[in-house]
């Protein structure tokens, strides 16, 4: 099926997210949308799909122009998403996520699974995708979850394909496998539209680029571009994401990790028996694919989980039961991975999320009270010094954009004394400048050295910013290897093979 | 605080099961069989299976208070050392075996407090089940609202709303049937402005659920003050529906009288519990009203309008907790009283958590509420040196055992309680 996109255009506010986008994607071809986070890519697949309403432009198919209620429309028409943030019922089987909203039914409405475990298997053997209709998604690994939403979209005879940000949960094996399941659907006539911001993807799989930036398309591209050229078109300028080391100067053991063990809420061992040093002046990037426990590791280490076995030590002080309180107090900065929802209060200013981790003494108050004068000077001094774009500093959090509010939670870490810096996932979904800048800032604590916690699960950070890599897999690290690792051992790592 | 961890990746923990549920049962054991056994009451208790009037009528059961206390007490400690010997073998005591020893518990507390006297088995067990029908209804109506997503506080308010109806339009019109359709409309009515409060308008549901439960009480208690106790005899004297035996089933010993010699608000909950757990798991309709209460996102994106699955699901729950405040009345009393529903509306709530949002779990959880109010009745009569209060508690403490024998945890439905907001 043929999809063109004509002068869609989607206004929130006064903010413009797409701007007069048009877009072509032939029969069979494998379309990569090629942008920065923040560029509008996911806005115009909520468009296509039926879950924004364009304020204007066209979706034609296959020369009919259609207009989408909602994504049932969009369906019947042909199109199918897998989101980058699944939308599967956890506590449903495979088959029943698969046919919902289309149920095969017998007598009196009861669902006919039989039929529907009869539709998975035959799109999994085709495909070869080994997934066990009557599996609960929960129990299921995020790489076997995406196949289920791939399966899910081909049930319903989706002729155009909507991949949005597929590989950002894939081991570098898996994202291979990924790229082979998608040739072979678009051999079979499926028409694809990849959305990534990863260039190295896009150069191995699409037929044809389009590259967006601020919400308009800035041009077509070729997959035999070169990945300097890609990267210019995307951001709008010469990119340069290597970032210049000097040797490491690793001094004592500032984080001793040894055999901690944490217990997660379904019982099973979520950090299993990991040890592990961090010296000063040395970056330790823990990498993995997500949900491998290296979340729990990180809120074990601030304090945030209660280990139930082992020890942790902040060069001679033993931190294992310390309160946040006390962690934050022994000069741990802590970088969360979700920084709207651990790192910010949305609600809150600027000024005030600076002060949320110092809110009981100096310099932010004054025995009992604020000490407004003195947080007015601070916040000015770190909006400026950390670049923070924002209109003023009583600013609320929540109107940042992500670059921005990752901005906020690195100033805030970053602006007092520290004896060790966690950093989680620090540039998650943050725009190419904020994540140069980001990169800078740790390097930068790492040559005053002081021991760096990294962890990432994008390959290319990891490799760009440790010393060290230990990779983590179902809880425990594998191994701990040098940074000049090659990608297809750490990917092998990820997947559980030890060195 | 954390995000999406894949279970089964990682190994499991070697647990060591808890063993406070072997001593939590040697503790009551012990106690039924020195209270009740040892030092207990030497008084003949008769067991009383049946009436009079029954089909296959049973002789009473005579025999010494001590006697059953010493009897009951050493089955009692023999299930606590078996419960000992499953958490030595790692492993956790079944819950139909917790449920058991309770029940024996507290059929040895009754047999105490009985002494010298009789023991209305048949009498009490149908009883219970009368008290729990609303509860029952109530919980019903709850389940089907959580189960889309939306916290029903106001269960409260449409069983008082439903008591109140069909009192006044069963006595009014004389036809109880209509009085009973009535009731159940205008529940769902009262079920209808939390839906539309809380989906369109996205006003938070813990606050439009007491806001209804207030106001209903208020208009409830005006009319009443003002309106049915001066003009009772027409307004607000109902009776109730006629006791129909069910052919054949309400001749089974004990039980028979018990469940099938019933009025119809009873047999409605019958029908009502099993239907809407079919419904629930079995159909096409329970499928998506369930992902909607999972992940109305995802339910959006495979085109479930979410909206109007939630609207009507939470209205025609109202329905249902309006049929279970008609039974407080004309299905029980025959009158309405001032706040009639004295909170067993929240009491519905709890049974819908203890029910794990299950239809047959929560009718069973509604059972024991039930046997909670008529034992305290019961007691009162026969042992009045005892406060009440002590006899109260009992099934209270029955359940809490019953909870702890309960392995894993309690999970509602994920999106319960969050409004949905379409970008």
């Amino acid at each position: 099926m043929k999809l063109e996109l004509r002068g869609i255009t989607k206004r929130f506010g006064a903010l413009v997210a797409n701007d007069h986008i048009n877009l072509v994607v032939n029969s069979g071809e494998i379309h990569a949308l090629l942008g920065e986070n923040g560029a509008g890519k996911s806005t115009l697949m909520n468009v296509l799909y039926g879950l924004y309403t364009a304020d204007e432009g066209d979706i034609v198919l296959d020369g009919v122009v259609h207009r989408f209620k909602g994504p049932g429309d969009a369906m019947a028409a042909g199109i199918g998403m897998v989101h980058q943030h699944f939308m599967l019922i956890p506590v449903f089987t495979v088959a029943e996520n698969v046919v919902l909203g289309h149920e095969p039914t017998g007598i009196l409405d009861t669902l006919d699974l039989d039929t529907a475990r009869k539709l998975v298997r035959e799109i999994s053997d085709r495909f070869g995708f080994e997934i066990d209709p009557d599996a609960l998604v929960e129990d299921l690994p995020v790489g076997a979850q995406q196949r289920v939403e791939i399966i899910k979209a081909l049930a319903r005879d989706a002729k155009v394909l909507v991949l949005d940000e597929p590989t950002a949960v894939l081991t570098p094996q898996e994202t291979d496998e990924l790229m082979g399941i998608m040739k072979g659907l678009a051999k079979a006539g499926t028409s694809i539209v990849f959305i990534t911001h990863k260039l190295r993807e896009v150069q191995a799989v699409a037929d044809r680029i389009t590259v967006i930036r601020l919400g308009a398309v800035v041009g077509e591209a070729k997959p035999t571009d070169s990945a300097a050229t890609l990267a210019t078109m995307m951001v709008g300028r010469a990119v340069d994401l290597s970032v210049t080391k000097k040797t490491p100067k690793r001094g004592e053991a500032g984080l001793s990790v040894t055999g901690l063990t944490v217990i997660g809420d379904r019982n099973n061992k979520v950090v299993d028996d990991v040890s592990f040093e961090v010296h000063a002046g040395e970056v330790l990037a823990i990498a993995g694919v997500q949900g491998n426990g290296q979340t729990e590791l990180a809120e074990a280490l601030v304090g945030l989980r209660t280990p139930s076995a082992g020890s942790i030590h902040l060069g001679k002080i033993d931190i294992t039961h310390s309160s946040v309180r006390e962690v934050i107090d022994a000069g741990v900065g802590y970088i969360p991975e979700d920084r709207s929802k651990d790192g910010l209060v949305g609600d809150f200013t600027i000024a005030e999320n600076f002060m949320i981790n110092r809110s009981y003494g100096p310099p932010f108050a004054k025995g009992l009270t604020i000490d407004f004068a003195n947080r007015e000077r601070i916040a000015a001094e770190l909006i400026d010094a950390y670049d923070v774009r924002t209109p003023s500093q009583v600013t609320l959090a929540k109107k940042l954009s992500g670059g921005n509010q990752q901005k906020v939670v690195v100033a805030r870490e970053l602006s007092r004394e520290l004896n060790l810096l966690i950093a989680s996932q620090p540039t998650r979904g943050v725009d190419v400048g904020s994540i140069e800048f980001i990169h800078d800032r740790i390097i930068a604590t790492r040559e005053a050295g002081k021991p760096v916690v990294i962890i990432s699960t994008e390959l290319d950070e990891v490799t760009t910013l440790a010393d060290r890599i230990a990779v983590m897999y179902r809880g425990r690290i594998v191994g701990i290897v040098d940074a000049k690792t090659s990608r297809e051992t750490l990917g092998r790592m990820m997947a559980g093979a030890t060195v | 605080m954390s995000t999406v961890v894949t279970p089964g990746l990682f190994s499991q923990v070697d647990v060591s099961v808890s063993k406070k549920t072997p001593y939590l049962m040697a503790a009551f054991a012990v106690f039924v069989l020195v209270a009740f056994g040892f030092v207990g009451k030497t008084d003949i208790v008769a067991f009383q299976w049946s009436k009079e009037e029954d089909l296959i009528h049973l002789p009473d059961f005579l025999v010494a208070s001590n006697v059953v206390g010493l009897v009951l007490g050493t089955v009692l400690v023999a299930i606590a050392v078996f419960s000992f010997v499953l958490a030595q073998r790692t492993r956790v005591t079944p819950l139909w075996l917790t449920l058991v020893f309770g029940l024996l518990a507290v059929v040895a507390l009754l047999a105490w407090l009985a002494a010298g006297n009789t023991l209305p088995f048949a009498f009490i067990l149908g009883n219970a089940v009368v008290l729990a029908v609303p509860l029952a209804l109530g919980a019903m109506g709850g389940i089907m609202s959580e189960r889309v997503g939306v916290v029903n506080i106001a269960i409260e308010g449409q069983l008082l709303t439903g008591a109140f109806l069909a009192a006044v339009v069963g006595s009014l019109t004389d036809n109880l049937y209509l009085g009973l359709i009535v009731a159940m409309i205008g529940a769902a009515l009262l079920s209808m402005v939390l839906a539309v409060f809380s989906i369109q308008y996205l006003v938070d549901q813990i606050i439009v659920g007491v806001v209804l439960n207030v106001l209903v009480l208020g208009i409830t208690n005006f009319l009443y003050a003002q309106w049915l106790s001066n003009d009772g005899q027409n307004s607000n004297f109902p009776g109730t529906f006629p006791i129909i035996p069910i052919p054949g089933l309400s001749a089974i010993p004990v039980i028979g009288p018990a469940l099938f010699e019933a009025r119809i608000t009873t047999y409605l909950a019958y029908v009502i519990i099993p239907v809407l757990w079919f419904i629930l798991f079995k159909t096409r309709l329970g499928l998506r009203a369930r992902s909607v209460g999972e992940h109305p996102l995802a339910a959006d994106t495979v085109g479930i309008n979410v909206a109007v699955t939630r609207f009507w699901w939470v209205t025609i729950g109202g329905l249902v907790a309006g049929l279970g405040g008609a039974a407080l009345t004309i299905g029980a009393v025959g009158a309405f009283g001032r706040n009639m529903s004295g909170g067993q509306g929240f009491i519905a709530l709890a049974v819908v958590i203890l029910g794990r949002w299950h239809p047959f779990s929560a009718a069973a959880a509604a059972l024991l509420f039930g046997f909670s109010i008529v034992l305290r009745i019961w007691a009162n009569q026969v042992s009045p040196g005892i406060p009440t209060d002590f006899i109260t508690i009992v099934p209270y403490v029955v359940t809490l055992i019953a909870v702890v024998g309960f392995v894993g945890r309690v999970r509602a439905p994920a999106a319960t309680g969050k409004p949905y907001i379409k970008g």
